[in-house]
């Protein structure tokens, strides 16, 4: 295993269930880790022992059939989780090495950035939406070079450039989404999470975004939920297969999809369930 | 107030065309007709008011016109009269409510929305609501017993002896006055800023708390910056919901104000409002030209509380559109 | 952490501990009037105060039994005028009219529920008093039943389009006319609805002063029948709170107490009703 891409942190990860590429090493360094993370709303578990690594610059995905917990953990990742008072999560996840939980949330959700499955841009205008975390988090520089830095990896700026001031909802849905990403990008998280960015969006806007996606991982690390299998198929380097709370299969994407080890999960990518 | 969720918008005539004799066997026509009168009898009642406060001041509104609002002169003896006295009262003190119940309010609302556990919230919810249903003769005996000792004992010393040299803090005070009245009319429309603006920011989508948190904004941050501007045309609305009740309050800003038509800087000084002054001297009115004039003081409060109850309609309709994504 | 993310969390708890401030001091000040009511007029309410006439001006003693039965009639008087047109005029709303009658009614009804008590009292000045020449209760419930309508009105419509499609198909399917429809599956389904709205529309009116004080006027003996003008309890509050008689303050805190009191009784009874549960099994 390789230390952290981080100066000056030593780092020694030990995946529990990194990457099963059938007879290969897979010497690549996480950015992030999740160990024995069992999770509950109240007295209900949604999760059950997950162990999964994060790989720096790659995409992940997680699939799986409506109710699998893939949002679930996902969300774990940056605690959004807390904001509902009767999440409780055991276990460890970790980012660069430390411990998700014993560090300052605020820090944390500016280095593990997310974006949602409806586009929710603020009611505010186009540059105001993307400068958001930039101002609150007082980074000092340009904010319109940074802004423009920002649409433009999102693949936005050319549809927007000369309207930065107008309102965010006069944008379409998938121009909204693409917004929603530049947002995102802005504050340069490390990680950047995705809950089914493309679930509300017509195809081409999705086709956009699926694109967008391959190109950003080199910026930064990707998780996305999909329930679209194709999808993951598409933009992925690995994936992760749940079922009820369950992680069946993680493996390299192409090999998950073409001999999956498990009888469930070639069901669910044939199709006979979900 | 709670309604059933699966009903069309207006489960209305489900019968088809049918004829107007088997209709009229039915006794539908007739109980269609009956509600009808009294359905009518509604707007019925709504023109004829109109209708009565425009006739009723007839007099005043020939012999004064339009002077009325920028005549200072207000004397039974000579049979002179003019509203800008009243207008001021009503205007300050309307002011100072506000001045001070806004950011009361909304903090307490956004205390309620963001941060109180749904049952805390609700709790308090329930004792606002009570708070609204207090009669204005009520906060009139508070004012005139607990809040204007207070004001001539600790209010006005503590704001006079610091910044008496500005005219708004100039003396002297008897207790009653602008300031006083201010107050007592700031506790009564708390409840109604309150109500209201808490029920716009819970209709904020979930999602965009989700999203300014996502960012690494902090709790207020987020709910500063990202869930407030949201709903700033729906807590505008309640904020002019708030000055309509205070426009139109009598009882206990009568009881406080000081009743001296006088229009002065300071916030001490004793005034008179346009409810007040109609519920003072109404019935003590001698003459056709001092009545009149006194009812179409309250044509100007009408148009005034009209103007802004529509105002604070539209502007709570469209909150509600924002939230389903309708781009203002 | 660094120093700037610490202060925006210092920011954060400090504005949301201020928050908390602003909704304690708002709810305290129900806790304070009813302390202050019960304080200074608790021991003032006794037998004699509920029943005695009062006293000549200037003699300590006597009670408000006038103003209370006073507004007692208003305020029966007050629902069984504004009551039924509410009712009524609601029940076209939601079962007869089209948008476009509708909308002008509600627009009316939204119209006369923002006007101000006390213009409603020049209203019913004109139209009662002056017709007949003095005051009068009748004239004084006229002015409260025109404020009870448009809640009731209003109410009345948004209960009964509550009430779910197919308990009305159900009806109809037997062979009941419209009219046997609403009367007997409609309105029952929704009174729950439609009692809590009276309730409150009650409440909200019997603590009107402004639009008595030139109606009803007031009265220091009992009110005889319904052409007379008559004591009423807020009216007689505020009178005797603006007086210089220290034992007519006592009695104003005394009576204060025994208004808000029933105030609040009505609405807590009208929302305990109403979160009892619509009539109406959710489907």
């Amino acid at each position: 295993m390789q230390a952290s891409s981080k100066p000056g942190l030593s780092v020694n990860i030990v995946t529990n269930a990194g990457p099963v590429a059938h007879g290969e090493a897979a010497p690549l360094p996480m950015r992030m880790t999740i160990s024995k993370v069992n999770f509950y709303y109240g007295s209900k578990q949604i999760l059950f022992d997950i162990n999964l690594g994060i790989a720096d610059k790659r995409v992940t995905a997680l699939i799986g059939p409506s109710g699998c917990g893939k949002s679930t953990l996902l969300r774990a990742m940056n605690r959004m989780h807390e904001t509902v008072h009767t999440s409780r999560l055991e276990g460890e996840i970790q980012l660069d090495g430390q411990d998700i939980l014993a560090q300052d949330v605020t820090s944390l959700r500016r280095r593990v950035g997310m974006v949602f499955q409806r586009p929710n841009p603020f009611p505010k205008s186009i540059f105001d939406n993307v400068a958001y975390g930039l101002r609150i988090n007082g980074i000092r520089g340009s904010t319109s070079e940074m802004v423009e830095k920002s649409l433009r990896r999102a693949a936005l700026w050319e549809e927007v450039k000369d309207h930065l001031h107008k309102s965010a909802y006069e944008l379409s849905g998938g121009q909204q989404q693409r917004l929603c990403i530049a947002r995102a990008l802005a504050v340069e998280p490390e990680v950047l999470l995705l809950d089914e960015p493309c679930s509300a969006l017509d195809p081409i806007s999705t086709a956009k975004i699926e694109e967008l996606l391959v190109e950003l991982k080199n910026l930064t690390t990707i998780t996305i939920v999909t329930h679209n299998m194709q999808q993951a198929a598409r933009v992925s380097d690995f994936t992760a297969f749940l079922l009820t709370g369950q992680m069946i299969e993680f493996s390299p994407t192409p090999q998950l999809f073409t001999t999956p080890s498990d009888p469930r999960t070639e069901a669910y990518i044939t199709g006979r369930f979900g | 107030m709670a309604t059933s969720g699966t009903t069309l918008p207006n489960a209305g005539p489900v019968t088809g065309s049918r004829s107007f004799l088997s209709r009229l066997r039915d006794g539908d026509e007739i109980a269609r007709l009956i509600t009808l009168v009294f359905a009518a009898t509604v707007v019925l009642i709504t023109l004829l008011l109109v209708y009565e406060l425009w006739t009723n001041s007839a007099l005043a509104r020939a012999k004064f016109g339009l002077h009325f609002f920028v005549t200072q002169v207000w004397d039974p003896v000579i049979d002179q009269y003019g509203a800008l006295p009243f207008m001021y009262g009503t205007l300050v003190t309307s002011a100072l409510a506000l001045l001070i119940a806004v950011p009361l309010g909304i903090g307490a609302a956004i205390f309620l929305a963001e941060l109180a556990p749904p049952r805390i919230s609700d709790t308090l919810q329930f004792f606002i609501d009570l708070l609204a249903a207090v009669p204005s003769v009520i906060y009139g005996l508070l004012g005139v017993f607990i809040i204007v000792p207070l004001m001539r004992t600790v209010i006005f010393p503590g704001l006079n002896k610091p910044l008496g040299f500005m005219p708004f803090f100039k003396g002297p005070s008897y207790g009653v006055g602008f300031l006083t009245a201010g107050i007592v009319l700031a506790i009564m429309v708390i409840p109604y800023i309150i109500s209201v603006s808490r029920e716009v920011l819970l209709s904020v989508p979930r999602d965009q708390r989700e999203a300014a948190l996502a960012l690494g904004s902090t709790r207020w941050e987020s709910t500063w910056k990202v869930v407030v501007p949201f709903a700033k045309t729906g807590i505008l609305g309640s904020v002019f919901l708030a000055l309509a009740r205070a426009l139109g309050e009598t009882m206990a800003v009568t009881m406080v104000i000081g009743n001296t038509p006088t229009i002065s800087a300071s916030l001490f000084s004793p005034g008179d409002s346009i409810a007040s002054v109609i519920a003072n001297q109404f019935t003590e009115a001698t003459g056709d030209l001092y009545l009149q004039s006194l009812v179409a003081l309250g044509l100007v409060l009408f148009l005034m509380t009209f103007i802004l109850n529509g105002l604070a309609r539209i502007l709570i309709v469209l909150t509600t559109q924002k939230g389903s994504g309708v781009p203002t | 952490m660094s120093a700037r993310v610490k202060w925006r969390r210092f920011v954060s708890n400090f504005m949301l501990t201020l928050t908390g401030l602003c909704a304690l001091v708002s709810v305290s000040v129900l806790f304070l009037i009813l302390g202050y009511l019960v304080f200074n007029g608790g021991t003032s309410i006794n037998w004699a105060f509920l029943t005695q006439l009062p006293k000549p001006v200037g003699e300590a003693g006597g009670g408000m039994a006038n103003a209370i039965v006073g507004s007692a009639k208003l305020l029966l008087a007050a629902s069984l005028f504004g009551v039924p047109i509410g009712f009524l005029g609601g029940i076209y709303l939601a079962e007869f009219s089209g948008s476009a009658v509708a909308s002008v009614v509600r627009y009316a009804a939204d119209l006369l529920n923002g006007v101000p008590s006390i213009v409603i009292g020049i209203f019913a000045y004109s139209m009662v008093v002056l017709p007949f020449r003095h005051f009068s209760t009748f004239a004084g419930a006229f002015a409260l039943g025109l404020m009870m309508i448009p809640i009731t009105l209003r109410s009345t419509e948004e209960f009964l389009n509550g009430v779910p499609r197919y308990l009305r198909e159900g009806a109809m399917a037997l062979g009941a006319s419209k009219w046997k429809t609403i009367a007997s599956v409609v309105v029952p389904a929704a009174y729950r609805g439609i009692l809590t709205a009276i309730l409150l529309a009650l409440a909200r009116v019997a603590g009107e002063t402004a639009p008595l004080l030139f109606t009803a006027f007031g009265n220091r003996f009992w009110s005889q029948g319904w052409e007379q003008p008559t004591a009423s309890l807020p009216v007689m509050i505020f009178t005797y709170a603006v007086s210089p008689y220290e034992d007519w303050h006592r009695q104003a805190w005394a009576a204060g107490l025994v208004l808000l009191g029933l105030i609040l009784i009505i609405n807590i009874l009208a929302r305990t009703i109403l979160s009892r549960g619509i009539a109406v099994p959710r489907s």
